[in-house]
């Protein structure tokens, strides 16, 4: 972007017929990844939209009722839903949680990995690439059986007796918050670590010469190094956490005892396709993408005041 | 930044282009050819086996009986079903033109314009006089018949012979004594929940409210009304859930169950007593228990009372959509005949729709009669709404249950809740 934006500022600035032709050749190069994205991503964006001010549920779909325009009917509805706000509050707590847990933790090994031999590295990529690599589902319910109340072997290590992990509101939470670091920390990690290799060997051994602890050789010159790194997974993990969708399915069985544990992608799936209320699902849906560009754009703009580029 | 308004008068334009989401025209069909070829879709049940047979012959004779015609079945499995469904209704080109369904759907397919209505064959059809008034019901919506009754199911206490034997227990005549034995059998055997329960059992907890005199909803054909929070349906709500708890069945673990996770619990030796239906026996004669247990009729409040049951069960529609409207309303009570129903029952256990047929089968096989007699002594039906499925699907019924077992809400918070969500379904329905 710097380099880009330095060389378009010092070449001459072109006039005439070449001033029309320059502006078209980036669009044309930019054209088949824009028809692309557009058709990928911007066409259901805009259906979900849509929908949202739609009555629309299954007897619309199938021609049995005429579709009728709501304005912000569907909105309406869902603001004044109790259960949205509770859903919504536990989304974001338990995203936020998710998120600070899987970057401490991704963190704490990537900072390992650069510490220890060539064997026990290999052993601690391996058993991480094999987390990440397993399939979300099937991740889940080995996690559900491992703290399953009759056959599970982890009550009986821990002596908790028949003690059921998904009851509960906050321990079948904090049973997919487990899950979910698990799954996810392994991208962390390698990206971090990547970066952290990046950084000359000089600073590091200055910074240790200096007498700097490991924990301020992290807090002071990793950090400000890596940001650009530790920004995009962030960013990353605030969304893949955000719309966490198949622990909770499957491991509350599609939102735990009474709906204790809905959050917001499960909800609107249970509203849009259990329920066949499209609309309201569709609604749902465009919340949590402003919600989600929101903080995604406060983030980036709080970076730029800081004077970081990424 | 020149970008924005260019972006914005394409907005515009497809906003203007395009002012609504797709439908589908999915108004019936006006063809009604005598030839060609016939798409079914049954339910792919465990065990499926003999379904094939009784269905293969039906469909044999009636390919010999039309000529030039030709019917190709499908089994769909039963938890896939709602997404099948769907997109037949929104694709009449791959959509059949005969289906199974369950009973509950029926208003809601109806109110989809799914189903075609039959009301006039089905009244012509000999056969039909006999089919007995919850299965009539069970088709019915608004005044309208939208199909064919195929089997119908019921659920009924199952005990454990052995258990009560070895505690010298008397099999519970009345609600207050089912409660009662649960707790005994819990006390002296505390690996063995006394009557296993669910939390999200919806129709092992029905019985309860209905034996109390409560009801889900009143009304008729447009207007329900949800009637969950009445001081009957209230009474019935709290001595279902005071079964659950460490004396019983521990809420931690029985407050998530379904239906199906209580009969594999007694089918597997777990459990006293079980609530089940006709179409669990397979199930449970599969299991541990199989020689150790009976079935009766589940004790209403007074004694020799039976509770009134769920009538659950399938029917058989026509789609709106077929091609082959007159071939495939006969090629539906082919299907849905006495003969076929007969046939069935002794192929799958399912309960015949006909009284006479129904009889019949339970004087052959002695393990119905428990279920025949609950069938007899009156069952209830979900209120024939197309806002029973969301409803249902919204799991309206498990979570108040479940905030009640979990002790998050009381009964009649529970309750008020369940029946302001049934109204606000009732109401945008109707």
């Amino acid at each position: 972007m710097r380099v880009g934006r330095g060389l378009s500022r010092s070449s001459p600035r072109p006039y005439g017929r070449s001033r029309g032709r320059s502006q078209k050749v980036p669009w044309l190069y930019l054209a088949p990844a824009l028809v692309l994205l557009g058709g990928l991503l911007v066409y259901p964006i805009y259906q979900l939209g849509l929908i949202s001010f739609f009555e629309y549920t299954q007897a619309q779909v199938s021609g049995g009722e005429p579709t009728t325009f709501q304005g912000f009917g569907n909105y309406a509805e869902l603001f004044s839903d109790s259960q949205f706000w509770q859903v919504l509050l536990a989304t974001v707590v338990f995203a936020a949680a998710c998120v600070v847990s899987t970057l401490a933790v991704g963190c704490a090994l990537a900072v390992l990995l650069t510490r220890v031999r060539a064997v026990p590295r290999l052993a601690l990529m391996l058993a991480a690439l094999g987390a990440w690599a397993t399939p979300a589902i099937t991740g889940s319910t080995v996690w559900l059986f491992l703290f399953d109340p009759d056959f599970g072997p982890l009550n009986r290590l821990l002596g908790l007796g028949d003690y059921s992990w998904t009851y509960g509101r906050l321990s079948a939470f904090f049973l997919v918050l487990l899950e979910v670091v698990w799954c996810s920390f392994p991208f962390v990690m390698v990206t971090v670590y990547a970066g952290i290799r990046a950084v000359p060997a000089e600073v590091l051994e200055a910074a240790a010469l200096d007498g700097a602890s490991q924990w301020r050789i992290w807090r002071s010159v990793l950090t400000p190094m890596l940001r650009p790194i530790l920004v995009v997974v962030t960013i990353q993990s605030v969304i893949w956490d955000f719309k966490v969708f198949t622990q909770i399915y499957v491991m509350t069985n599609g939102g735990g005892i009474a709906g204790q544990n809905l959050v917001l992608n499960v909800y609107a799936y249970q509203k849009a396709f259990a329920s066949s209320q499209y609309s309201l699902g569709s609604a749902i849906g465009v919340v949590m993408l402003l919600i989600l560009l929101a903080v995604t754009l406060v983030y980036l703009r709080l970076l730029r005041r800081q004077g970081e580029e990424i | 930044m020149k970008l924005a308004p260019r972006l914005a008068v394409l907005l515009t334009a497809l906003a203007v282009t395009a002012c609504a989401p797709q439908t589908s025209t999915n108004s019936s069909s006006d063809k009604d050819d005598k030839t060609g070829t016939l798409r079914v879709w049954l339910f792919q049940e465990v065990g499926n086996k003999p379904k094939e047979k009784v269905v293969d012959s039906v469909v044999t004779a009636f390919e010999k009986a039309h000529d030039g015609t030709k019917v190709d079945v499908e089994y769909i499995p039963v938890e896939t079903r709602a997404q099948r469904v769907k997109a037949a209704f929104n694709d009449p080109a791959s959509a059949p033109d005969v289906m199974e369904y369950g009973n509950t759907d029926t208003a809601g397919y109806v109110k989809d314009g799914g189903l075609l209505d039959v009301t006039k064959e089905f009244g012509d059809w000999t056969e039909s006089k006999d089919t007995d008034p919850t299965a009539r019901q069970s088709v019915t919506v608004a005044g309208k018949v939208y199909g064919a009754p195929f089997y119908v199911g019921v659920r009924a206490l199952y005990y454990r012979t052995d258990v009560f034997e070895e505690l010298g227990l008397e099999v519970p005549r009345t609600m207050a004594e089912l409660a009662t034995t649960a707790r005994e059998i819990r006390a002296a055997k505390p690996e063995l929940y006394g009557l296993v329960v669910g939390g999200a059992y919806t129709y092992g907890a029905m019985p309860f409210v209905w034996a109390n005199g409560g009801e889900l909803a009143t009304g008729k054909g447009d207007s329900y009304t949800s009637a969950i929070d009445s001081a009957a349906a209230r009474k019935g709500i709290k001595a279902y859930t005071s079964l659950f708890g460490d004396d019983n069945c521990p809420a931690a673990k029985c407050a998530g169950m379904g239906g199906n996770d209580t009969i594999t619990a007694f089918a597997a030796g777990k459990a006293g007593m079980a609530i089940g239906g006709d179409f669990s026996h397979a199930a449970v004669e599969a299991g541990k228990v199989k020689g150790k247990y009976a079935v009766v009729p589940l004790p209403g409040v007074k004694a020799g009372s039976v509770a009134p049951a769920f009538a659950g069960g399938n029917n058989i529609g026509v789609l709106k959509s077929t091609s082959h409207r007159t071939l495939a309303v006969q090629l539906m009570e082919q299907l849905a005949s006495k003969k076929t129903q007969a046939s069935m029952f002794e192929a799958m256990g399912f309960l015949p729709t006909f009284g006479d047929v129904r009889e019949k089968a339970a004087a052959e096989k002695p393990y119905v009669k428990p279920f025949v007699e609950t069938l007899a002594s009156g069952t209830k039906f979900v209120p024939a709404s197309p806002a029973w499925s969301e409803i249902d699907s919204s799991l309206v019924l498990p979570t108040m249950l479940q905030e009640v077992i979990s002790g998050k809400k009381d009964v009649a918070g529970a309750t008020g809740d369940a029946a302001r969500k049934m109204d606000e379904a009732f109401g945008s329905a109707g």
